[in-house]
C-alpha cells in the first residue's frame, strides 16, 4: 500500500510550527481525505472546516504547496510525489486554531453593502418578466461559493492588510451581481468609490487564478465597476443618456 | 461549575439552512427577538449541496399543473403515508414561496416568455422544479443569507447546540458551546425551533456533511417529543462510486430530469424492465416515448428513469447483485447520448448541469459529455424525524417546533426531488411564524441551572476521564455505528439483522459514552464528534427499531421478510418516545383519516 506524507501547520495565534504525518494513499483521494485520515489516526483534534466535500460550500479553504485551494477538490495524484504536501491556513485572516481562520470580517463587509432593491413586480402575483439573455451575466457572480481564497490571494489584503479601505474580489464580485441584477434599483456607486476602495485594486488577476468557480473576477466584475465608477463621476453626457432611457443595466 | 454566557431572545432557532433563515426571517419581520444558531458558517449547511430545483406548481412550463396535482403527486410519492394537511399545505404555499425568492433577490432560469423556467424530476407529472442550473440550494441559500443578514437577528455562528433546556413540560432554552472556543452559551427563549437537517452521518455512504448528525431529532427525542416515520430513509439512487474518496457524492436527478439514462453493463435501459403498478399509467413504454416528454412533447409520458427514488435505488440495487453493474459496483448514467438527439449537445450538457460536469471532471476525471457516469444509491434524506402540527410546526413538547428535513410527515414513506427546498421555506415560514407568536403569547418561562449544570458536566467529562480510551477517538466509534447501519439498516433489511442492529448500536453507545478525548477545548473535532455521536446513537437506534416494527415494503423501507405491502399496514405510521426508564418505546399509530375533497383529487389524477 503507498502512503503519503504531509506537512500541516499546528498552532494557534500563539504560534506554531509545521508537523509531518504520513498516511496512506487511495486512489482519486483529494487533500481533505488525507488530512482527515491523519485527524482519525494521529491527531485527533486537528482543527479542519469542511461541510460539503464536493465544492459547493466554499468551507475547506487552505494553502496547499503554498497555493490557495479547496482541499476538497485537490487531488493528491495532481500534486508531486516526491516532496510532502504541504498544508497551512489561509494567510489574508487571523489564525484560529491549525487549519482554520477568523473569517468574520467577511461577514461583517457583506452587511454594509446595500441589499438588492427590486423594481415594483411586473405583475399582480408580485412576478417579473426576465429573459435568460438578462440573467446570464449575474449568474457567472452568483455561482460563487465564498470560499474566500480570492480574499487571500489579494495583496492589498494580504500583504497591505487594507481591510478598513478595501472590501474585497469577494464583495466587488457580489456587488456586481447586485449592479447588473435586471431588477435591481439600488445605487452602489458612490460607495464602491469611497468606503469599499474599488480604486485600491491594481488588476492582478490574482484573485481571477485561485477562483475555484471559475469566475472571471477581474474582467467581468472588477474592470466594469470600475467604469461604472468612471462613468459616472467623469462623463455627465452619458448619465444624461441614462436618465433618459432609464437605463444603467448593459 | 464551568462559566457561560447568557443569551435572552423570544425565539431561537437552531440550524441555518433554508429552513432555519427562513423562520428566523419570518420571526424577525413579526417583531420577536430572534437568535440564529448555525453548527458552521452561516451560508455553509447542508442545503448548498440541493441541485436540481424546487417543487412549486407554478405551471409556467405546463399550464396544466396546479397545487392539486403537486398533492397528488406528492401523495402518490410518500406512498399515503404523508400527512395530508402538510400535503396540501405545501403544495399550495410553494408557488408564493419561490416568488418571494425572487423579490429577494434569487435568479432563476427563465422560459422562452421570460417566466421562472421549471423542470422534469422524478414523481412530478409535469415540469415542476424552479431551478438555477445544478446549483438551486446554494441560489436559494445565498438569497435568505443575504436578506436575512439585514432583518436585524443575532446569528451564532459554528456553535453547537448539546441540549434543550426545560420548564415543566415547556421548552424554554438550550445549551451549548463555541466550537473556536469551546466556551459554553445558554440561550433563553420562549420557543424553540429546530432547523437541524437529517441525519446522513449516520450511515457510511451519504452525500450528507459532517454536520448531518441528527442533532435535532435526538435533542426534541431527549426533551421528550415525538418521532415518527424513522424507518423511512432515502437512498438517493444516484451517488458517485468511484474513485473511493467521493463514494456517495450526490449525482442530481437533473441528470435524469435532462434525459439521462441509466444502464447496466448489457447497455440496457433497465428502468423499462420494471415499473410499478402504481404508474404504469404515468410512464413511457419506450425510451423513444420518455426521450419525446424530456423535449417538451406533451402527449408523452415519463421516461421511466424518472420513476421515484425508492424504486430507481431498488432497480440499481438489483442489477448490480445480480451481475450486470459497473466495474465500480453501480450502473451507467448516461447524459452523452443526448449528442445523437439535439445540436450543440455538449453544449446543451455543460449548461444544464455545470457543476456535475465539473465534478466528474475534477474528481473522477471524467468527461460527462463523453462517457458516462458509474453511479449507485447513497444515504440522501431522512423522511423521518419530529412529529409537528402541520399548520404551526409545534412539535408534541410545547414551546418545541420544527421544521426542514427533522420534522416529519410531508414525505411519507418516500419524499419526491425537489420537495425539499420547497418545504424548508414553506414550513420554515410557518415556524418563524408560529414559534413568534407562542413567545409572544407565553413568554419566557424559568430556566433550570441544575439543568445547565447537568449539561456542562456531560459536554466536560470527555476531558477529565484518563483511562486510556482517548487512543481510540471519537470517529473510529462513528465509523463502527456507520458500518453497521449501512450493513443491518440499508436499503435492503430483514427481521435478523435489524434486531442485531438495535442491540449492536445500544451497545455502543456504551463504548461512545466513555470515551476520553485529547487535547483542549480550543476547536478540537474529535471533542466535537464525541457530542455528535450521542445523538447518532439515538436515530440509529430509531432507524432500527423503527424497521425492525414495520413489517410490510413500502416506499424506502424494504424488508426481505415481507417483500410486498401490506395494505393494512398503509393505515399506520410508527411513532418513537422516551420512555420513563429512558427506553426507547415504539407504537403503531393509525393515521387521521383524509377529508373527501382530498380524496377526491387523488382518484381524479389517477
Amino acid at each position: 500500500m503507498s502512503t503519503t506524507k504531509l506537512r500541516i501547520w499546528r498552532g494557534d495565534a500563539s504560534g506554531g510550527e509545521f508537523k509531518e504525518y504520513e498516511t496512506k494513499l487511495d486512489e482519486g483521494m483529494v487533500v481533505l481525505d488525507a488530512v482527515h485520515q491523519v485527524q482519525a489516526e494521529d491527531a485527533h483534534d486537528l482543527a479542519v472546516r469542511w461541510n460539503c466535500k464536493a465544492g459547493k460550500c466554499g468551507s475547506c479553504s487552505a494553502e496547499v504547496n503554498g497555493m490557495p485551494r479547496l482541499m476538497c477538490m485537490t487531488r493528491m495524484d495532481d500534486l508531486p510525489a516526491d516532496r510532502p504536501v504541504t498544508v497551512e491556513p489561509m494567510r489574508a485572516f487571523p489564525l484560529v486554531k491549525d487549519l482554520v481562520t477568523d473569517v468574520s470580517w467577511n461577514y461583517e463587509v457583506k452587511k454594509k453593502i446595500r441589499p438588492f432593491k427590486p423594481r415594483k413586480p411586473d405583475f399582480d402575483d408580485g412576478s417579473w418578466r426576465m429573459h435568460q439573455s438578462d440573467v446570464d451575466r449575474v449568474m457567472e457572480f452568483r455561482k460563487c461559493i465564498e470560499c474566500f481564497l480570492c480574499q487571500d490571494v489579494c495583496h492589498v489584503l494580504r500583504e497591505h492588510h487594507m481591510h478598513d479601505e478595501f472590501i474585497g474580489p469577494r464583495f466587488l464580485v457580489h456587488t456586481a451581481a447586485l449592479e447588473m441584477h435586471p431588477l435591481d434599483t439600488e445605487d452602489r456607486r458612490e460607495d464602491l468609490r469611497t468606503s469599499h476602495g474599488t480604486g485600491l485594486c491594481n488588476i492582478t488577476k490574482c484573485c481571477t487564478n485561485v477562483c475555484p468557480e471559475g469566475i472571471t473576477i477581474t474582467d467581468n466584475a472588477i474592470i466594469p465597476l470600475k467604469e461604472r465608477i468612471v462613468d459616472e463621476a467623469y462623463d455627465p453626457l452619458k448619465k444624461l443618456v441614462q436618465l433618459v432611457t432609464g437605463g444603467r443595466n448593459e | 461549575m464551568a462559566e457561560h454566557t447568557s443569551h435572552e431572545h423570544d425565539v431561537l432557532i437552531i440550524g441555518s439552512g433554508g429552513a432555519g433563515l427562513r423562520a428566523a426571517i419570518e420571526a424577525s419581520a413579526l417583531g420577536a427577538s430572534v437568535a440564529l444558531v448555525s453548527k458552521s458558517l452561516l451560508g455553509k449547511a447542508h442545503t448548498v449541496m440541493a441541485e436540481g430545483g424546487m417543487a412549486a406548481a407554478m405551471g409556467n412550463v405546463d399550464e396544466r399543473d396546479s397545487w392539486e396535482v403537486h398533492f397528488a403527486d406528492t401523495m402518490r410519492g410518500g406512498q399515503y403515508l404523508n400527512n395530508w394537511k402538510m400535503a396540501e399545505i405545501h403544495a399550495k404555499e410553494s408557488p408564493d414561496r419561490v416568488r418571494e425568492l425572487e423579490a429577494w433577490g434569487a435568479v432563476f432560469d427563465r422560459t422562452k416568455e421570460g417566466r421562472i423556467l421549471q423542470r422534469n424530476f422524478g414523481g412530478h407529472a409535469h415540469p415542476r422544479l424552479a431551478h438555477v442550473g445544478d446549483r438551486t440550494g446554494l441560489e436559494m441559500i445565498r438569497t435568505l443569507q443575504d436578506h436575512g443578514v439585514h432583518q436585524g437577528f443575532d446569528d451564532y455562528q459554528e456553535c453547537t447546540i448539546t441540549r434543550l433546556l426545560k420548564d415543566g413540560d415547556r421548552v424554554v432554552g438550550a445549551f451549548g458551546y463555541d466550537r473556536e472556543s469551546g466556551r459554553f452559551r445558554v440561550f433563553h427563549a420562549g420557543a424553540v425551533i429546530l432547523a437541524t437537517g437529517g441525519i446522513g452521518q449516520a450511515y457510511k455512504i451519504t452525500s450528507n456533511s459532517w454536520e448531518g448528525t441528527g442533532d435535532g431529532h435526538a435533542l426534541g427525542y431527549d426533551a421528550g417529543a415525538e418521532l415518527i416515520d424513522m424507518e423511512f430513509i432515502q437512498f438517493h439512487p444516484t451517488g458517485m462510486v468511484w474513485p473511493p474518496s467521493v463514494r456517495g457524492l450526490l449525482v442530481t436527478e437533473g441528470v435524469r430530469g435532462e434525459g439521462g439514462a441509466l444502464k447496466n453493463s448489457e447497455g440496457r435501459r433497465f428502468m423499462f424492465d420494471d415499473i410499478p403498478p402504481l404508474y404504469k399509467n404515468q410512464t413511457a413504454d419506450t425510451p423513444e416515448e420518455g426521450w419525446r416528454y424530456v423535449t417538451g412533447d406533451r402527449s408523452a409520458r415519463r421516461p421511466a428513469e424518472l420513476l421515484t427514488r425508492d424504486h430507481v435505488a431498488r432497480c440499481i440495487v438489483r442489477e448490480v447483485k445480480e451481475g450486470r453493474g459497473s466495474p465500480h459496483g453501480g450502473v451507467f448514467l448516461d447524459i452523452a447520448w443526448i449528442k445523437e438527439k439535439i445540436p450543440n449537445g455538449e453544449e446543451h450538457i455543460k449548461r444544464k448541469l455545470p457543476s456535475m460536469y465539473h465534478q466528474f471532471k475534477e474528481l473522477a476525471g471524467l468527461d460527462i459529455t463523453k462517457e458516462p457516469m458509474e453511479v449507485g444509491p447513497t444515504t440522501h434524506y431522512v423522511m423521518g424525524g419530529l412529529r409537528v402540527d402541520p399548520e404551526t410546526q409545534m412539535s408534541t413538547v410545547r414551546g418545541l417546533f420544527a421544521a426542514g428535513e427533522v420534522a416529519a410527515g410531508l414525505h411519507g414513506a418516500n419524499r419526491l426531488g425537489g420537495n425539499s427546498l420547497s418545504d424548508l421555506v414553506v414550513f420554515g415560514k410557518r415556524a418563524g411564524e408560529y414559534a413568534a407568536a407562542f413567545a409572544k403569547e407565553h413568554g419566557r418561562g424559568t430556566l433550570d441551572p441544575e439543568a445547565v449544570e447537568r449539561a456542562q458536566r456531560e459536554a466536560l467529562s470527555p476531558f477529565e476521564r484518563q483511562d486510556g480510551s482517548e487512543s481510540i477517538g471519537a470517529y473510529k466509534v462513528q465509523y463502527e455505528l456507520q458500518d453497521l447501519m449501512q450493513e443491518k439498516v440499508g436499503i435492503v433489511r430483514e427481521e435478523g439483522t435489524l434486531a442485531e442492529a438495535v442491540d449492536e448500536v445500544v451497545e455502543l453507545r456504551k463504548k461512545g459514552e466513555g470515551l476520553a478525548v485529547t487535547g483542549n477545548r480550543q476547536f478540537n473535532p474529535g471533542w466535537h464528534t464525541y457530542l455528535d455521536l450521542k445523538n447518532l446513537f439515538t436515530v440509529g437506534e430509531a432507524c432500527a427499531r423503527a424497521a425492525l416494527a414495520r413489517e410490510e415494503s413500502r416506499g424506502a423501507h424494504s424488508r426481505v421478510d415481507f417483500p410486498e405491502k401490506d395494505p393494512e399496514w398503509g393505515k399506520y405510521i410508527i411513532g418513537l418516545k422516551k420512555g420513563p426508564d429512558g427506553s426507547m418505546e415504539v407504537a403503531k399509530q393509525e393515521l387521521p383519516p383524509m377529508p373527501d375533497a382530498l380524496k377526491k383529487i387523488i382518484e381524479e389524477q389517477g
